[in-house]
């Protein structure tokens, strides 16, 4: 499976590129036309025997990751998110830093020497450090200030369906993108790996002003909501349920005719398929729905447990489905009206 | 005017769903434009061919709404908002769902009267018994909004969605009373998803390449008791925008609405407005840029379902906006 290297590559936001050559590789064969844009996004072009519609299928490639801001004297390292990240999953952590992936630790008193109080509460990011293993600061010579730091963290099997790994958002994506790539279709479809999702939509906004399109289909790994302490009502989507649908995000309102497509396309093939949460989270849909003069734009997400922490749960079951009827909706959209 | 407002009012439309207000809009104004079409977001673009520059005028179609998340197993819905959607002023207000399904908005119990109304606390109620059957009429994902009859009160009239349907109202009447050729190349754009980040104006102004461009929009008023300071008040006139949340408007825009308004004795107020912004913040940074500006029409209450303004106000901006349009600008 590909999600598992790509799963163990570090590539956080502006950071992308050991991810984009390992996706290069893999793509370039299949497509017509592969490009670096200057933003880094990799953008991969499938001529088709018609000249429309004109597709694009875009899945981001950075992560949530962490910044080297500083060495001390004592050796330890402070350093800052890129993206968002609850601090708590960041204690006690194993990270590797920079190209040379130099292993450290998040380091945090043992219980005995907490006082009472501190017992209690949450560190906050800036009591934290990284501790290398160094006796000073001469000692990290193969580190510099804003090197990149990764949750260090393996991709494994946890059961038949399920799997371990960091970085489901949106490698995920990625991997369903490659699947995609190495397939043949009728109509020009643009495969794009967009970069800095996380930061902002970043490199979304970019994407739309070069490439004219009808239509934009965003893979994503959404969190899944399935956890035991929930509220009933706050639990969609679940791990095992199939592809999930965006009908309202933070970042937009699906295109309600794309979205109805989809949900028949899903039914007609009996794909199970859930609708995530209205009103949460966001995705470069956002951006490239507004280029131009507008692209009608759905999000179609693998549900993953856990995501911006080293211990992201995914279903491969829900991976196949996703593939499965992105497929046929491309198919479809292939045909025209 | 008045059957004008109560008709572009009581129409169903949330941000995302403006099929319904865009067919009635088009049949208002077919007939008296030399060209309209619909863009792949939905904006509905009409076109007045004239000598000029290019000038867009752009007032948005869509009204903050609902939509539904989550059933109960008792049939209860719980919802997220869809644009400025405020808990405090929702409280058994009756919400009318895209396929006409009525519900009413009610609220867990609060510990105490002083806590604050939270959206996550709020549900919809349509006197459904189960999940079964609130399932089979409002599904997650069906869009809702205020569900409230248009009101006359003499020169001020009350409402929902007067944000922005009295804007689509003036550009509407502007349209049909224009009679001679405009100095400009006047596109009017009746937009959508304004309320969720001014996305229609985004892709509008791309597809109009506009030179300028005057938004169409409710502002807010300071002369309720106890209101925040604001100088705009509802009578005082059209309200030319100075700045607000989002824009600093064009100063050559503003000074000519101002000399207009001046000229033809059309009454006018200058606008700051503090909170929220309009189509124009996005228009403005279209492509290479585009000097932008709006006329405001007064309003109480934004974002609930008694949305109030003046007749006389929205005359005011019909006036400004027509004569704007039959004078030089260079």
């Amino acid at each position: 499976m590909l999600l598992e290297k790509l799963s163990n590559l570090d590539g956080a936001s502006g950071d992308e590129a050991e991810v984009r050559n390992f996706i290069k590789g893999k793509v370039k064969n299949y497509v017509t036309n592969i490009e670096v844009d200057p933003f880094g996004n990799l953008i991969c072009f499938k001529k088709g025997r018609k000249k429309s519609p004109i597709i694009i299928i875009d899945a981001h490639m950075d992560e949530v990751g962490f910044m080297i801001t500083g060495k001390r004297q004592d050796g330890t390292l402070t350093f800052s998110k890129v993206g968002g990240i609850n601090t708590s999953v960041v204690i006690a952590k194993t990270l590797r830093i920079g190209r040379k992936k130099i292993r450290g630790v998040v380091g945090i008193k043992p219980v005995h020497l907490l006082e009472k109080e501190e017992r209690k509460k949450v560190p906050t990011l800036k009591e934290l450090y990284i501790d290398v293993g160094a006796k000073s600061d001469k000692e990290l010579k193969d580190i510099e200030i804003g090197d990149f730091a990764y949750f260090d963290t393996d991709f494994e099997r946890l059961s038949n369906n399920v799997i371990k790994g960091k970085a489901f958002d949106d490698r995920v994506g990625c991997s369903l993108l490659i699947d995609i790539a190495r397939k043949e279709f009728n109509f020009p479809l643009y495969t794009v790996f967009s970069t800095q999702e996380e930061i902002g939509l970043r490199g979304a906004r970019v994407i739309g002003n070069r490439i004219n399109a009808d239509y934009a289909i965003i893979l994503e790994g959404t969190g899944a909501g399935d956890f035991p302490s929930r509220k009933e009502n706050a639990r969609v989507p679940f791990l095992g349920k199939g592809p999930t649908l965006t009908v309202m995000d933070r970042s937009m309102i699906a295109d309600r005719e794309l979205l109805e497509i989809i949900i028949n396309i899903a039914k007609r093939e009996k794909i199970s398929y859930q609708l995530k949460q209205p009103g949460i989270g966001g995705t470069d849909a956002g951006r490239i729905q507004v280029s131009q003069r507008g692209v009608k734009c759905s999000v179609i997400a693998v549900p993953a447990r856990y995501i911006h922490s080293p211990v992201s749960l995914m279903n491969t079951k829900d991976y196949r489905d996703t593939f499965k009827l992105v497929m046929a909706v491309l198919r479809h959209l292939g045909r025209g009206r | 005017m008045k059957n004008l407002i109560r008709k572009l009012t009581e129409v169903f439309g949330p941000s995302g769903l403006e099929d319904e207000i865009r067919r009635v809009i088009k049949r208002e104004i077919t007939g008296y434009v030399s060209s309209v079409k619909k863009d792949p977001l939905g904006n509905l673009i009409a076109h007045i061919k004239g000598k000029g520059k290019r000038i867009m005028l752009a007032a948005h179609m869509d009204e903050i709404g609902v939509v539904t998340s989550f059933i109960d197993k008792n049939g209860f819905i719980r919802f997220s908002n869809v644009g400025g959607f405020f808990p405090i002023h929702s409280l058994t207000a009756r919400i009318l769902f895209e396929n006409g399904v009525v519900g009413v908005i009610g609220e867990e119990r609060r510990k105490s009267m002083t806590d604050p109304i939270e959206m996550r606390k709020l549900y919809i109620d349509i006197g459904a018994k189960n999940r079964k059957e609130a399932e089979k009429l409002v599904p997650v994902g069906t869009f809702g909004s205020y569900q409230r009859e248009f009101k006359d009160l003499g020169k001020r009239v009350v409402a929902k969605a007067l944000d922005d349907r009295i804007g689509c109202a003036v550009l509407v009447e502007v349209i049909k009373k224009l009679k001679v050729k405009p100095k400009f190349d006047t596109y009017i754009v009746f937009t959508v998803q304004e309320e969720v980040g001014l996305k229609g104006a985004t892709t509008s102004a791309f597809g109009v390449d506009p030179e300028l461009a005057i938004a169409v929009d409710v502002t807010r008023t300071g002369d309720t008791p106890e209101a925040s300071k604001m100088a705009v008040k509802l009578g005082g006139g059209a309200a030319i925008k100075v700045k607000d949340r989002g824009i600093v408007c064009s100063p050559a825009i503003v000074k000519k609405l101002k000399n207009v308004a001046l000229k033809h004795k059309i009454p006018y107020q200058l606008e700051i407005l503090e909170r929220g912004t309009t189509d124009a913040t996005s228009i403005q940074l279209t492509k290479g840029g585009v000097p932008s500006g709006a006329v405001s029409i007064p309003s109480r209450y934004i974002h609930s379902s008694s949305e109030m303004v003046d007749i006389n106000d929205v005359e005011a901006c019909i006036k400004l906006i027509l004569k704007f349009l039959k004078t030089d600008f260079t």
